[in-house]
Order: C-alpha cells, then structure tokens, then sequence
C-alpha cells in the first residue's frame, strides 16, 4: 500500500506542475497584451515601461512563471485587477461556497444514482431497468443551464416556492444552515444532481449487470448462499468502482458548476471566474482555474488511493 | 461470427460471407430508436443548411412593438425573442451555429486524436511517456472548466470556440487510440509483419488503422452531445459566439430577462440544445451495438 502511495504522489506532482504550466499561458495566449486590461488607454512609453517592469512582466517567461508559481505555493496569487483585492482570498470564499453547492448537488445525486444502477443492473432487461436507461440517458443529455432555468420558471416564476438567485436573503451574507439560506441551496442542487445522477445510475446498471453474470455469483449459489449473501459480494465488488465514478463526479461538479452558478447567481468559484472573464481580470481567471485544477488533481489522488485500499487487485497489478 | 455459422449449418445456401459493414448497416437499420434519432439529426443539419430557402421570416429583422410574443402569436408560431425577432427562424437559423461548433470540434480531435494516439501507442517508450504524460496533463482540467479557460483567454468567437473545444476533445481520443493500438500492437502478427519487413508507417496503414478506427470513431461519437452543450454553454457565458448572430446558447443567454414575462418562449432555445443533445447520445449508443464495440 506504501509503495503505491508512493508512486501515485510521483506520478501526481509532474501532472500538479504541468497544470500550473497552463495556467500560467493561459494569460499569455490571451491575445493583446496583458496589460491593456490594467493600463488607461493614454499611459505614454514610461508609464507602459514602469508597469511592465512593477508586474515582472519584462522578465523573459520561463523566470515570470518561477515567480509566480513561488508566490502562489506561498498561498499569494497576486491582486485581483477589478477589485484589488488578493485574489487568493477571492478564491477561497467563492471555493467554500462551490463545495458546499457541489457537497449538497452529491448528496441528492450518489443515493439516487446508486438506487436506480443497482436496480437496473439486478433486473436487467425488464421494463424498470428500460426505464432507468431513458433517465440517465436523459440525465446526461440535458444542458443542466438549461434546466435551471426550466426550474427557475417553474418553481420560482409560476409557482413562487423557491427563491430564483442568490446564495441566501439579501444579498452576499455569510452562510448558515437556516431555512431562509437552504431555500436558496435547493434549485441550484438540485439542477447540478441531474447529470451525475445520469452519470452514476449508468455506471453501476453496467457494471452490477456484469458482475452478476460472472462465474463467481454462480459458485457462490452453488455453494449454497442465499441470496443476500451473494448479493453482499455482489456489493462488495462493485464498490471500487462506483466509488472512484462518484469521487470523479464530485471533482467535476465543483469545476463544471461554472454555468450553473451563473444561472443563479451563487456566489462560488464559478460565477467568480465568469466574472473576471467578463473584466478580463487576469490574475484572477489564472488563480482561480488553478486552485480549481489542482482540487480536481488531488481528488483523483484521492479516489485512486481509495480505490486501491479497499479493492486489492488493483495494489498488485 | 456468421460466416463460421454459415459453414457449419449444411442446409443454409453457401453464398460469399457478409461483409462487415453490411451486417451494421442490417443491425442498425433493425434498431427504430436509433434510427428515429439519426432522422432527427439529419433533419436538424438539412434544415439549418437550406435555412434561406425555407422561406422563413429574416432572423435579424427585429420589431420594438412585437417583442416577446407568445407561441402561436399570428405570424410568429413560435413567438418572438426580446427584440421582436422571429423565433421559429431564428431557431432553424440557429442550428447552423450551434450544430458547426458542436460539431466539428470532435471531427477536428478525432484526426487530431488518433493520430497522437496511434503514434504513441505504436512507437511506445519514450515517444509514448511524451505524449501521454501531456495528455495526462490536459486531462487533469475538468471538460467544462478547460473549455471555459481557453475561450475566455482567447477571447469570444466561433474560430476561438472551435480551437478551445478542439483541445479539450484532443485528450480523450488521444487515450482511447492509445491503448486500442498499443493492445493491437501486442498481437503476433503486427510482429510478423515487422519479421517480413513492414516499416512504421505501413503496419500502421495497413495492419493498425482498420482494427482501431472503429472503436475510436464511435468514442468519438459519444463525445458529440457534451460538445454541443459545451459550446451552447460557451455562448451561453458570452465566450463564444458573438450576438445577434442566431445561436442556440446566446439566444437562451439573452431571453433568459424574459423568463418573467413569457417563460415558455425563453426555454425554446436550451430544448432545442436538449433535443440535439439526447438524439446524438442515443444514435451514439445505436452505433455502438450497431458496430459490436465493447467499452
């Protein structure tokens, strides 16, 4: 088990540094140069020359990116140019804010997805398992801002149930777990569940399906367990799997909640990057897509150290 | 499979084996859901390629005193968007937009793809480290987020769009062609052409292609519906194509005001993504039976 924790943080970090890599271009493809979104447009050479030289941005690139990638693993990721506030704090807020929308849109999805897979793949080919095809099939095809807005209208226009934006009562307060801010959790949750339920129920109709139908499950009859013994091994071998698929999901759902956070306003890592695309605030679309990139790196980490120490076969192959 | 059970049953006429692709056309053709989803598609493109010559109201035409009609308004059977404008022609028109850089980006990454894939998975070694540990590295990003990066980077525009969605779709193909070559590169015979002479380039052409192609291009395949809701989202964040241009993910983003005042008309756009988006998935699932591909 050592060894392979080992290997996998080898094999992490060069993937860490290549992500920082682009990161860091990502300001340097943006066409123009960096700083004609910070410099008032009748700034004379000097003024350009003393910019140039404040940001380090003189600096031939490989050195630039030295620089910052020493300050940022210092936790600095320099200034927002908007607000002019330290972009690592920007970052930090708005990530709490997606995890908790990203931790409650799991919540709804994994028991669903697992339910209706697992119930799919033991009756297999019947009109249950047909059904639960057509909604995850449905379930990954919905352009999930889409659906937020059907839902906005639905439940917030026509019905007038739930708030349509915003991540509680006026405006951007603290979070609490009371009525008046879940209220403002549901919809957004809710419309990010839909894809991973999709996703999970898909995973684990085909992968229960399989398992059923290898020798094993026959032996195991044969042996003479009853049936809520051998579906327990049935269980106990597609948890590695369904495991890493969910940790998967829930990586994607803090970093794919971009759109969905614009639709409704929620004031997480999401919206803050459509924010500094829309201000072409550089540092901050740098800093946030690699505090984002690298959640995303170091949960992979995790579900694939958690997936070899509960499934041996994988620590020996 | 039926070749072999040609030979065996001696009542059955002796006739020359079945080609391949007759047998997935045939498989294909007995499949009505796939079937009813490659119509819907082709009738999506036909009708945003021949947009002009339907005889539809000019997209572009705006009317301040028509703004958000409802569906059914005389005129308008599908109502007006919030500058007065024909949404039924608008939709259709918008097809072309949404349907090229949904589209073409999985094309592009398909050639692209395959090609990293197949070198890579045939040269092996160091070749293979230096192209799949870069993969590796693209594929660190979430789908959504690396889209998003690129476009807002590169700024709006459908070019900008199609190379941003190009790079994201590089990545996954690149893997799946990996790993089919390299276990079709471990079977005896691709060492017997080498043993008899074949260099590199010809044992791909001939020997590799044709055995990993078609796993790869139905992968590619599935890929289609994320990529049109990526790019509708791209629009969607004001990233990609630029108004008033018809697109089905800008329109949503601009009627989105209108939700208040004729919902239904505001949520035409994303059903549209939607309907695309389920019909690509489940002709995507037809050709995978359809071809005999395993995951």
């Amino acid at each position: 088990m050592f060894t392979y924790l080992v290997r996998r943080l080898i094999y992490v970090l060069p993937v860490a540094v290549g992500v920082s890599i682009i990161c860091f271009l990502l300001v340097h493809i943006a066409p123009g140069d960096p700083l004609t979104a910070i410099m008032p447009v009748d700034a004379t050479a000097e003024e350009q020359a003393a910019m140039r030289s404040a940001y380090g941005l003189d600096k031939p690139l490989p050195v630039q990116y030295a620089i910052w990638i020493g300050k940022a693993a210092m936790g600095d990721l320099g200034k927002s140019i908007a607000t002019g506030r330290p972009v690592a704090d920007e970052v930090f807020t708005a990530v709490r804010n997606s995890l908790l929308l990203a931790f409650s849109a799991s919540v709804i999805a994994f028991p669903i997805g697992l339910f209706l897979g697992f119930l799919a793949g033991y009756f297999r080919d019947t009109i249950f398992d047909r059904l639960v095809t057509a909604i995850a099939i449905t379930g990954v095809s919905v352009p999930n801002y889409w659906l937020g807005i059907v839902l906005v209208i639905i439940f917030s226009v026509q019905l007038g149930w739930l708030p349509s934006m915003g991540a509680g009562p006026g405006g951007s307060g603290e979070w609490t777990w009371d009525y008046a801010h879940v209220r403002h959790l549901i919809l957004p949750a809710v419309t990010l569940a839909v894809v991973p339920i999709g996703i999970v129920a898909r995973t684990v109709r085909a992968l229960v399906g399989d398992i059923f139908s290898m020798d094993f499950v026959q032996a195991l009859y044969a042996k003479g367990l009853r049936h809520g013994d051998v579906l327990r091994h049935v269980v106990r071998n597609a948890a590695p799997t369904a495991l890493s698929v969910m940790g998967l999901q829930l990586g994607y759902l803090l970093g794919g909640s971009i759109l969905i956070e614009t639709v409704f306003n929620w004031p997480g890592s999401g919206f803050l990057l459509s924010n500094a695309i829309f201000q072409r605030d550089l540092p901050l679309l740098q800093g946030t897509i690699l505090i984002l990139s690298l959640f995303f790196v170091g949960m992979n980490l995790i579900v694939d150290v958690a997936q070899a120490a509960i499934d041996p076969r994988i620590k020996r192959s | 499979m039926s070749a072999a059970t040609d030979t065996i049953a001696p009542d059955v006429p002796v006739t020359a084996a079945a080609g391949y692709w007759t047998g997935v056309l045939k498989r294909f053709s007995r499949d009505p859901v796939a079937i009813t989803c490659a119509l819907i598609v082709l009738l999506l493109i036909l009708s945003a390629i021949f947009a002009p010559y339907l005889g539809l109201d000019d997209p572009y035409k705006s009317s301040m005193i028509k703004r958000l009609k409802p569906i059914g308004y005389p005129g308008f059977p599908l109502g007006t968007d919030e500058q007065g404008r024909d949404m039924l022609s608008r939709l259709i028109y918008g097809g072309r937009l949404t349907l090229f850089v949904g589209l073409v980006p999985v094309v592009l990454a398909f050639f692209i793809g395959s090609a990293f894939g197949l070198v890579a998975g045939y040269a092996g070694g160091r070749i293979n480290a230096l192209i799949m540990r870069t993969v590796d590295v693209f594929f660190a990003f979430p789908s959504v987020l690396l889209a998003i990066a690129i476009s807002s980077a590169l700024g709006a525009g459908i070019v900008n769009s199609l190379v941003s969605l190009t790079i994201v779709f590089i990545p996954p193909i690149a893997r799946v062609a990996e790993s089919a070559t390299a276990s079709v590169r471990a079977l005896d015979y691709i060492d017997a052409a080498r043993a008899s002479g074949g260099g590199a380039l010809t044992i791909i052409r001939v020997h590799i292609i044709g055995n990993v192609l078609g796993p790869i291009f139905v992968y590619a395949t599935s890929l289609t519906s994320v990529c049109m809701i990526l790019a509708a989202g791209l629009s969607f964040l004001g990233i990609g194509v630029r108004p008033p241009e018809p697109e089905w993910g800008l329109m949503l983003n601009t009627l989105r005001t209108a939700i208040y005042v004729n919902p239904w008309v505001a949520a035409l756009p994303g059903l549209m993504i939607f309907i695309t988006s389920l019909c690509l998935n489940l002709l995507s699932d037809g050709l995978r039976s359809a071809m005999n591909v395993k995951d």
